[in-house]
């Protein structure tokens, strides 16, 4: 039985983020299926490239609103934008307006972010779907990425989370700590990234999950990619791919 | 390569320093969070009302300075201004020279910390004692604190028992009690024989002039109970409008900086003793101190000079976790510091400083836990801005340049032909990838394997379907 209210004739765009164009784009293509799955339909500008924010949280912001007014012109109208990341959609809505301050372009900056969501807010709060359908048999620690603070991505994810058969969330200690991965960050400082990441995984672990989940697949690429070196066994999947997988076990 | 000097910090920091800060901060964040949510379960109404009352404070700081001077001068308390550290300590000197003060026992200050008084009075002539037990012990081994309200974060017990065996204070022991006993002892002396004392203040109400000042141990209180001259020394951005702001400051202080519902001590002075109260300091002085405040103030960063010194963002802080306070180079450390040093020190001091705004992963915990709600990390990226701007060293240092990026990423045909590119990446040995920064990331993590191009396939076939 299908659980989940679908809400027709609803058109988006996606932005479906540099990482998942390059790296995980089986996490682009749940997207798509989640988003069909509560009836909207999908666009997919296909000039598009990426958000603009490693060189907006690098300091350059000059090099930033070079991407962020093509992705502007990529992202033009009203309809919804919507972006499996809480990153990029804060960059959208928060990062951006900030570099644009003293801008000719603030406004459509501003417009743009408006109407960008962080996928699961989307379905929370801009669709009102409140629960998910289907199965999936999995622990799972949820990582709070860290552009999701302040947001209700966090309680979105857990909110739908709840409604799915045989997840089990399971809790673990300093949980408001960020994994260290940053953007630039990683790798201007190589040591505390890696040591805070280190940190966040024995943290995890020892909660003994079967499955990491985050809205964002920035964290969880610095995660697994450190947790495969150490030789730890480290599992993670994007949020979008645990909702498109309950689905399909439905 | 070059690598941040904090990162440097960081890798090659004592264990058992680590050790301690880990464990103390983390006690930290857990006891903020149920002091203060567990009593207010709206408590960031109560972060984000006293981060607007401070705002507004902060804008006209002329007209509610102006009102505390008058206040103050009403009751006869003598005030000064020094507009920087060397100002500062010279009228200091002055003062305790005029009243022949030549011992004094001083409670915590950070201000004071910041002009480096304590060594400028002892080079001339003034035997000066830190009566708080961390900065008791900070003094003792000739170090800094390195956290703004647990001066001594960064050492446990048994390295104080030493530093206490050392210098004479008593037999070696391991015991807390003990300890304090003996610090306890050695101070009392102090106390007694000094006519002069010293605190900060961690508020001043601009209506009446009340200087604020807490303390856990008693020890700013037992220091004015014998003294005839009290010196505070006052950042000017210390002010709040009026008395009843006070309990909403002092309220959200305690609870984010140790978990406590209220600090143990919490003195509110008015001023010199007046004729009918038989004891008191007979004359009161205060200093306020620019530093580099005003210079903030007109800067985009002026939300960093709401700040009341709890510590919260320091304690919830992962880099300043892992790298200590020291690792910061200044009086302030951590996220706050990060903001407050490049811009304290003015215009010509930036550069050296321009590697702290880097010294982020921009997570927000810090605005999160903030009773005033500064917005840390949006200051950060705009000092990460003014130092590429100014083209300051520091922030240079291992960040990978975005100028071709920024080409690339606002040219789709370029984009895409990159997407396919990528797939070298599976091939070729990471020794020979180009990218210094990919290099770094594949020293300590593997990279998923490139899939540049199959999501946008994939949707082209299933619309051709
Ligand atoms: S910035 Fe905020 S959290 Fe940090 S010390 Fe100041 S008041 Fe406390």
């Amino acid at each position: 039985m299908l659980v989940t209210d679908r809400i027709a004739g609803r058109s988006v765009q996606l932005m479906a983020t540099c990482l998942c164009d390059a790296f995980y784009d089986d996490v682009a293509r749940a997207t798509v299926e989640v988003l069909e799955h509560v009836g909207c339909e999908v666009e997919f500008p296909e000039d598009q490239t990426c958000c603009g924010q490693p060189a907006f949280n690098g300091g350059d912001w000059p090099a930033s609103r070079k991407v962020v007014r093509h992705t502007l012109k990529v992202f033009e109208g009203e309809k919804p934008v919507i972006v499996p990341s809480g990153s990029c959609a804060a960059m959208a809505f928060h990062g951006s307006p900030l570099q644009f301050e003293r801008e000719p372009d603030l406004d459509q900056v501003k417009a743009l972010g408006k109407r960008t969501w962080e996928l699961t807010d989307f379905l929370v709060n801009g669709l009102g779907v409140d629960s998910w359908t289907g199965r999936y048999h999995a622990r799972i620690a949820l990582h709070h990425s860290c552009h999701g603070r302040g947001t209700r991505t966090g309680e979105a994810m857990e909110r739908l989370l709840k409604t799915i058969e045989g997840v089990e969330v399971v809790s673990f200690s300093e949980p408001e700590q960020c994994c260290g991965f940053g953007g630039t960050f990683a790798v201007t400082f190589p040591h505390i990234s890696k040591s805070m990441g280190q940190l966040k995984i024995k943290n995890m672990v020892s909660a003994d999950p079967d499955v990491i989940v985050s809205a964002d697949m920035s964290c969880l690429m610095h995660q697994a990619g450190l947790a495969e070196r150490e030789g730890i066994d480290f599992r993670v999947r994007h949020i979008a791919q645990v909702l498109r997988n309950a689905i399909s076990d439905s | 390569m070059k690598t941040q000097p904090i990162d440097r910090y960081a890798k090659d920091l004592d264990p058992e320093v680590y050790a301690s800060i880990h464990q103390t901060s983390n006690r930290r964040v857990l006891q903020r969070e149920g002091s203060l949510f567990g009593d207010y379960p709206h408590a960031n109404r109560l972060r984000h009302w006293a981060g607007e009352l401070k705002r507004h404070t902060i804008s006209h700081i002329d007209k509610y300075l102006e009102q505390a001077v008058t206040a103050m001068e009403s009751r006869g308390v003598e005030v000064h201004f020094a507009s920087e550290a060397e100002s500062a300590r010279r009228q200091i000197l002055e003062i305790l020279k005029s009243h022949k003060v030549d011992r004094i026992c001083k409670s915590k200050s950070m201000v004071t910390e910041e002009i480096d008084l304590r060594r400028y009075l002892e080079k001339h002539g003034i035997e000066t004692w830190e009566s708080d037990l961390g900065e008791f012990v900070v003094q003792l081994d000739d170090d800094h604190p390195s956290h703004i309200v647990t001066p001594i974060i960064h050492k446990n017990r048994f390295q104080i028992a030493r530093t206490f065996r050392d210098h004479g204070l008593g037999d070696y022991t391991e015991d807390p009690e003990n300890l304090t006993q003996q610090a306890r002892k050695f101070l009392r002396e102090k106390y007694l024989s000094s006519i002069g004392t010293m605190t900060g203040a961690n508020f001043v109400s601009a209506e009446s002039g009340r200087i604020v000042v807490v303390t856990n141990e008693g020890n700013s209180r037992f220091g004015l109970a014998g003294a005839k001259v009290h010196i505070a020394v006052v950042g000017i951005e210390k002010l709040v409008p009026r008395d009843e702001d006070l309990a909403l400051y002092l309220n959200l202080l305690a609870r984010s900086s140790t978990g406590q519902h209220l600090t143990i001590y919490t003195e509110f002075i008015v001023g010199p003793r007046p004729e009918n109260q038989p004891e008191g300091p007979e004359n009161m002085h205060v200093i306020f101190i620019d530093n580099g405040r005003s210079e903030t103030l007109a800067s985009d960063c002026r939300d960093a000079l709401n700040c009341i010194r709890c510590g919260a963002c320091l304690n919830v802080c992962p880099v300043f976790r892992q790298a200590s306070g020291h690792a910061y180079r200044h009086t302030y450390p951590g996220p706050i510091g990060a903001v407050l040093a490049p811009n304290l020190v003015g215009k010509e001091g930036f550069a050296e400083l321009a590697d702290l705004p880097k010294a982020s992963s921009l997570c927000g915990a810090c605005n999160e836990v903030c009773p005033v709600d500064i917005p840390i990390p949006d200051l950060l990226l705009r000092l990460r801005n003014r130092g590429k701007e100014e083209g300051a060293p520091g922030s240079k240092i291992a960040s990978p340049p975005m100028g071709a990026w920024a080409t690339l990423a606002s040219s789709p045909t370029a984009w895409k032909m990159a997407l396919k590119g990528g797939h070298l990446m599976n091939v070729i040995p990471h020794g020979m990838i180009p990218v210094p920064a990919l290099r770094t990331w594949l020293e300590d993590r593997t990279l998923p394997d490139w899939q540049g191009g199959s999501f946008r396939r994939w949707l082209r076939n299933r619309k051709q379907k």
